[in-house]
């Protein structure tokens, strides 16, 4: 009985002498913990604007919020115009999951939610959205998604900028939007193939890096059966005007 | 024996002297209360005297304070007192005991920086100890196996970047083969009055938000920087040529032993006499190249270890290295100590002058330089580096040790851009025969090989993967060694003693330095340290070759704890034994290690920033399993 105590007590001390040494004291403390553990929020206005000689003076905007860390986010985006000189606007916002699948661009999925409204109606959709955020050669910001509304109706978008630092602090950003449908939706003036092009130039000045005043130009047009519609409800397919804004993140 | 650091620093306490100095209306005068090797006129350091003496006890107290730097307010965080922190003097062989205590509201720690001391005493909360507890004194107790210039700083948060670090010298236990009259500590840093959570979390939103010297139109129309052509290149890759330092002189006022530029630290001297600098780069963000116009620079001593002197115009010292300089200027002037922050972004400067009052002129700022090709591991027609007939490194002939049927990696077959037809000085003669003798690995001091990058792209948390690394210890570095000065270069570094007792390694550690600048992510092997926090085993007296392969564009300051690193630069037995090493970008470095003490030593790039975002690994030696106990 003594012997077999004996050879298991040495067997114990063998085995902790075999097994890698760790002394006590690094043993069980926590690890350290860094920033990249941390999450963290940003809220970028990219375009928050007047353009007083546009048809209704509108106010615009497009942004977004995010939340998270490096590889998985939480993002609100919304964009719109709304009309000041009449009641009428478009909003529209995003609540989507993001995941960072390659180096510069991550997977985004959601549901996008729309109202538009005038003195007559208010109108709501939503959409289940798929779509990309990211970098492309040559430092083009791109952001295409793809759109099923409720009712089955599959749309497409494209938002592409670009920042050529003119100097250190002035910034030129020419920018694109597209939007494409493969059905035609005539209650939102959806028509079949490309709907709009929107194209726009703004010289922003960084008085800090958050913080840009703007000057701009804004140039849209409304195409094929979309531009019918447009032209049916007395709208015009072509809208050219001076914008004003500020471009801000925190 | 007790040595109060406080008496030696400050004679009044800091209360009394700041209300005396009020009551006196001084208090506008006061630019910072400095320990003496830092004060802004300093006669220099005092060696003390030889023979041994009792175990020495220093305090030192963290606590917040409110300084000035360049004149504007600031809090900072203090070691008694002062940034940087009073100076830690010990002699080789001495026990040395040292209490800190924390006076802040959150943890601290202190890390010895390239100290051999046991695991439990190295300072690194969550590995090597718990931290101090805001309140709580912890006693730190080693003896001293080693001289030289070393420093200290805090490894909690980013409290290094407030003020948390203050130079170490150890006097060597017998005589110092450096002979000299008089010596300075010139501490080098980097102040930011922004909060530096506050920094990071910028940088994280936009990388490039501190960088105002990108390449613009209007420099593209005035024909400054690159081409078009290679503007598309980059544009291409979505890289930034510009992108230099990640925080900048911006929001950074680079300091000299805790003085801005305009406060002209000034460090007296004799005519004729040997003067002994030793810099430490304590900065946060900033690499600095350093020169003193007018005088020849002869760098004795790199990391603390005393290397074959070799006189130079320039050096850049990374963040967190050390470099102990004898300069002997024999005029009755003022000579400017200039140390520029790598991007060109600002500087640090102070004067050497043989009294008080004298000034030299200020040498204008270089401009900022810009990426090439050979950053990305490309471009190999044009690249500086693989300019063979120039490579004091690749000097086949008498490179001892290289070896080349023993180097693995060098598939001499399959290396793309590797033209064999032009490589002056390379004798093909007989490869064909040792290239099956591939299987072990280089003997020590080997140069590696330029390799072509593996099919591993590390995931999105890597953003670019160079086609080919290779060494680039031969060169200054960018920005350097173009304008006739004599610039430092790593093969430069001897080792005063040689390693003859230095077998070839068993067994080689690749990794690879990774990130993604567009999404301010750092890693090792394209994971952060929350993504792979188990550790990478050496037993201890194993030894190891470490690659260390740079996959990003942006130098690195490695920095591995509690052993040397034996640089590879082709100087076997020679080799330099240094605590930090700068890894340039597309390079591949080796190292060897050979653990001597058992325990988890952490292993992390020295940019704060990038060691806070997870570049940052745990190098866990262990004792050898022995062949009795694992039966």
């Amino acid at each position: 009985m003594l012997n077999t105590i004996r050879l298991l007590a040495l067997t114990g001390v063998l085995l902790l002498a075999a097994g890698p040494f760790r002394p006590v004291e690094a043993q069980n403390l926590p690890r350290p913990r860094f920033e990249n553990e941390n999450i963290y929020g940003f809220v970028l206005f990219d375009v928050f604007e007047a353009a007083p000689g546009l048809e209704g003076s509108p106010l615009a905007w497009d942004m977004f919020a995010s939340i998270g860390k490096e590889y998985d986010r939480f993002w609100i985006k919304s964009d719109g115009d709304l009309s000041t000189s009449q009641r009428g606007g478009e909003m529209e916002f995003q609540a989507l999951y993001s995941r960072l699948i390659a180096p510069y661009w991550e997977l985004q999925a959601g549901a996008r939610f729309d109202v538009a409204y005038s003195s007559e109606q208010t109108r709501r959709r939503g959409h289940l959205v798929v779509g990309l955020e990211g970098l492309a050669p040559y430092w083009f910001e791109l952001e295409p998604a793809l759109f099923i509304s409720q009712d089955g109706d599959v749309s497409a978008g494209l938002t592409g900028s670009y920042d050529l630092f003119v100097t250190q602090r002035l910034i030129l950003q020419p920018r694109l939007d597209a939007v494409a449908a493969v059905q035609e939706v005539e209650t939102w003036g959806v028509g079949k193939g490309l709907n709009s092009v929107g194209l726009s130039l703004r010289l922003r000045y960084e008085l800090a890096r958050e913080f840009a005043p703007y000057l701009g130009v804004s140039w849209s047009r409304l195409f094929g059966r979309t531009g019918d519609l447009a032209r049916a409800e007395g709208e015009d397919t072509r809208t050219v005007g001076l914008v004003f804004g500020l471009r801000w993140w925190h | 024996m007790k040595k109060k650091l406080t008496l030696e620093t400050a004679p009044l306490s800091r209360r009394t002297f700041l209300h005396q100095a009020a009551a006196f209306g001084l208090l506008a005068g006061i630019k910072h209360l400095l320990p003496a090797y830092a004060r802004p006129l300093t006669g220099g350091l005092t060696p003390p005297v030889a023979g041994s003496r009792p175990p020495t006890v220093y305090e030192l107290t963290i606590a917040e304070t409110g300084l000035r730097f360049g004149g504007r307010h600031a809090r900072a965080t203090t070691i008694n007192g002062t940034v940087p922190g009073p100076l830690l003097r010990f002699r080789e062989g001495e026990e040395v005991v040292l209490k800190v205590t924390n006076r802040l509201k959150e943890d601290t720690s202190i890390h010895w920086h390239g100290l051999l001391v046991p695991f439990n005493m190295d300072g690194v909360p969550g590995v090597s100890f718990p931290g101090i507890r805001p309140g709580e004194t912890f006693t730190y107790r080693f003896a001293l196996r080693q001289s030289g210039t070393y420093w200290y700083h805090s490894h909690s948060g980013l409290q290094e970047q407030t003020g948390v670090y203050g130079p170490i010298i150890v006097d060597p236990a017998g005589d110092d083969p450096v002979a000299y009259d008089r010596e300075h500590v010139v501490v080098l840093s980097d102040w930011t009055f922004e909060d530096p959570h506050r920094v990071l979390r910028k940088l994280r939103k936009m990388p490039g938000y501190y960088n105002f010297q990108r390449q613009t139109l209007l420099g593209l129309l005035r024909g400054e920087d690159l081409s078009l052509r290679d503007r598309l290149r980059w544009g291409r890759m979505r890289m930034d040529a510009t992108d230099l330092a990640d925080v900048t002189g911006a929001t950074y006022t680079y300091l000299m032993n805790g003085l801005a530029p305009e406060d002209n630290w000034t460090a007296l001297f004799r005519p004729g006499e040997r003067v002994r600098l030793r810099f430490i780069n304590a900065g946060a963000g900033s690499f600095f190249d350093v020169r003193i116009p007018g005088l020849p620079l002869t760098i004795v001593q790199a990391d603390g270890q005393n290397v074959q002197p070799v006189t130079v115009d320039e050096f850049r010292i990374g963040i967190a290295e050390t470099y102990d300089v004898i300069v002997e200027p024999r005029e009755d002037r003022a000579y400017t100590i200039f140390a520029e922050s790598m991007d060109r972004s600002g500087y640090a400067r102070g004067t050497l002058a043989p009294r008080e009052g004298l000034q030299a002129p200020v040498p204008e700022q270089r401009r900022r330089p810009a990426r090439s090709m050979a950053d990305m591991g490309m471009d190999h027609g044009n690249m500086q580096g693989m300019d063979h007939g120039n490579m004091p490194g690749m000097d086949h002939g008498n490179m001892p040790g290289m070896d080349h049927g023993n180097m693995p990696g060098m598939d001499h077959g399959n290396m793309p851009g590797m033209d064999h037809g032009n490589m002056p000085g390379m004798d093909h003669e007989g490869h064909g025969m040792q290239m099956g003798a591939m299987a072990g690995l280089a003997p020590p001091g080997t140069l590696p090989p330029a390799v072509p990058h593996g099919e591993d792209t590390h995931g999105p948390g890597n953003a670019a993967v160079p086609m080919m690394t290779r060494s680039r210890l031969h060169e200054p570095g960018i920005g350097l060694g173009n304008d006739g000065r004599r610039v430092l270069v790593y093969t430069d570094l001897k080792s005063m003693e040689p390693t003859i007792d230095m077998p070839p390694p068993t067994r080689e550690i690749e990794l690879h330095l990774t990130g993604n600048m567009e999404r301010y992510m750092w890693s090792i092997d394209g994971k952060a340290y929350s993504e792979a926090p188990e550790p990478i085993r050496i037993e201890k007296g194993e030894r190891v070759r470490i690659t260390f392969v740079n996959d990003t564009m942006m130098e690195h300051p490695m920095h591995l704890h509690g052993m040397w690193m034996m640089l590879e630069n082709g100087h076997f037995p020679h080799l330099p034994r240094k605590h930090t090493l700068i890894v340039k970008p597309a390079e591949r470095l080796s190292v060897l290690v050979v653990p001597d003490e058992t325990g988890p030593w952490v292993f992390h790039c020295h940019i704060l920033y990038h060691m806070d975002m997870g570049m940052f690994r745990v190098v866990e030696v262990t004792e050898p399993a022995t062949a009795e106990v694992s039966q």
